[in-house]
């Protein structure tokens, strides 16, 4: 595992949705997430982990070999078969290396174990193996204020209710969206745990791609628009880095503009600066997305 | 020389993030956290900036900066472990909802220092160590990005200098219960250890390793 990657990387995703629902919580019937004390919206960690793994498993096929995704959504699936057998570069280890035989096999294989890390039954206690890419929870830049609409369908699923209906054959739903909403990911990638999983610059690339990418494979009708706006990337020239974090990500400021007419309806409400003049040395920024 | 040090100078770092979840152990399957951060996370905190096998930190003190507050938050999580014999897991046929009482908008100070262990070298000592970790806490350098409990919990840290603006911890007194101190590695199998813990004015004392407190 010689070509991970040699730089800490902090970065910060803005995407924003309209007309749609990022992320349903289960807890209150779907509606998006919200933080019931300051109103802002929350989109979670493993929400956009899944829009990763769901893009690399498009962009890269089912069988490119090296760039599988292990945890699966049906939905995306083109028609892989689970095959459950031992692999033969395992099988012939001795017990004692069969259990990092198979971590690097896993993260030789898997795009998402190499690079989010995993849980694996290898060994005495589960093997764990700790991927390099980090993401937080992502928070709207301002309140959030989720609209219900009750809809219709000219259908009815059981001849019970047609005959209740008398032949209306009518369903009420409901869902919900967002009208415009902003929102703020900040994430990291430590180098150091990049050595462990071999998490190359080709996958660092593929994951920027992924995250500029990963809400133009995911439309549904719960979704609306969403897009990424913006990716900002700050790179150290060093696996340990060169500067704290949250200075870098105090660097970025959203100013809502246009506040007169109202509040915001798209991303051109908002302007999203970076201080590039007060960088630190060795912290070097790379825009991977401007709109 | 005062290289017979066995201790280094205690350090003050403040750690603070959005969220944090120092899981009780006895509720991990719908995760909820413990009021303040456990000396076991202050611990992975500190070993994220600077931890060689040569060097054991322990914590002293904790302060809690900022009120308790909770938020809930109901994730879908997969039920079961990886293995190198499967190509794959089915999330629809694993899916689990677990909900999770996570801590909100969290800030501390860790006190801690550390010490030797026997697996120190020949050109270790405590002011090689001292300084690496000052720079790095200075500069904001981290082996891995510090976390609160979990990994999608990032902290922000800061070395405090005692000259600094005084950050004031809660003026808040309880007693927390027992409370995990730590896992003990030295046996086959890891073993949690105990002590009980209390908020006095905002500050959770935390007994050295080898004390009567700290039960096995």
């Amino acid at each position: 595992m010689t070509d991970a990657i040699q730089n800490r990387y902090d970065f910060v995703v803005f995407f924003d949705v309209k007309d749609g629902n990022p992320n349903g919580d289960p807890d209150a019937g779907n509606l998006p997430r919200i933080d019931p004390e300051t109103g802002h919206g929350l989109v979670t960690d493993v929400c956009l982990k899944r829009k990763i793994r769901n893009y690399v498993q498009l962009a890269k096929g089912g069988n490119n070999k090296g760039y599988e995704i292990f945890i699966k959504e049906k939905a995306v699936l083109n028609n892989l078969i689970d095959q459950a057998h031992d692999r033969e570069e395992v099988k012939v280890k001795d017990k004692g290396e069969k259990t990092e035989a198979a971590r690097q096999y896993m993260c030789k294989t898997y795009f998402d174990v190499r690079t989010f890390g995993a849980v694996m039954s290898t060994g005495k206690n589960a093997g764990q193996v700790r991927g390099p890419v980090q993401l937080t929870f992502a928070r709207s830049i301002d309140p959030i204020v989720p609209l219900e609409h009750s809809i219709t369908r000219m259908a009815v699923a059981t001849e019970a209710e047609a005959e209740k209906q008398h032949g209306d054959n009518r369903t009420m739903g409901r869902k919900f969206t967002v009208p415009y909403a902003l929102y703020c990911c900040h994430g990291f990638v430590s180098a150091s745990f990049a050595e462990q999983t071999g998490f190359s610059e080709a996958d660092l690339n593929l994951l920027w791609e992924a995250l500029r990418n990963m809400f133009d494979h995911d439309r549904s009708a719960a979704r609306g628009q969403m897009a990424t706006r913006k990716l900002i990337v700050f790179k150290h020239d060093s696996i340990m880095g060169k500067a704290h974090a949250h200075k870098l990500f105090d660097l970025v400021k959203t100013i809502r503009i246009n506040a007169e007419k109202g509040p915001a309806r798209s991303f051109s409400d908002y302007c999203v600066s970076i201080n590039e003049d007060s960088l630190s040395d060795g912290v070097s920024l790379e825009k991977q997305l401007d709109v | 020389m005062c290289s017979e040090r066995i201790k280094s100078r205690t350090f003050q770092l403040r750690v603070w993030g959005d969220n944090a979840c120092f899981t009780r152990p006895e509720m991990k399957v719908e995760r909820v956290s413990y009021d303040v951060m456990t000396p076991s996370a202050a611990r992975g905190v500190l070993e994220s900036i600077l931890w060689k096998p040569a060097i054991r930190w322990q914590i002293t003190e904790i302060d809690v900066l900022k009120p308790i507050r909770w938020e809930s938050v109901r994730r879908n999580e997969v039920g079961t472990v990886m293995s190198h014999r499967a190509s794959g897991i089915y999330v629809e046929d694993q899916r689990q909802q677990r909900a999770g009482l996570f801590l909100k908008k969290v800030a501390y100070i860790i006190h801690a220092y550390f010490e030797l262990t026997e697996r120190a070298g020949q050109n270790d000592n405590i002011i090689k160590f001292e300084e690496m970790f000052i720079r790095r806490a200075k500069k904001g350098q981290c082996f891995q990005r510090p976390f609160l409990g979990c990994r999608e919990f990032a902290a922000n840290f800061e070395l405090v200098d005692s000259d600094a603006e005084h950050h004031k911890p809660i003026l808040e007194t309880r007693d927390l219960g027992f409370m995990l101190y730590d896992m003990n590695h030295t046996g086959p199998e890891p073993m949690p250890m105990w002590f009980r813990a209390s908020l006095e004015n905002g500050r959770i004392r935390v007994p050295p390793l080898n004390s009567q407190e700290v039960r096995q």
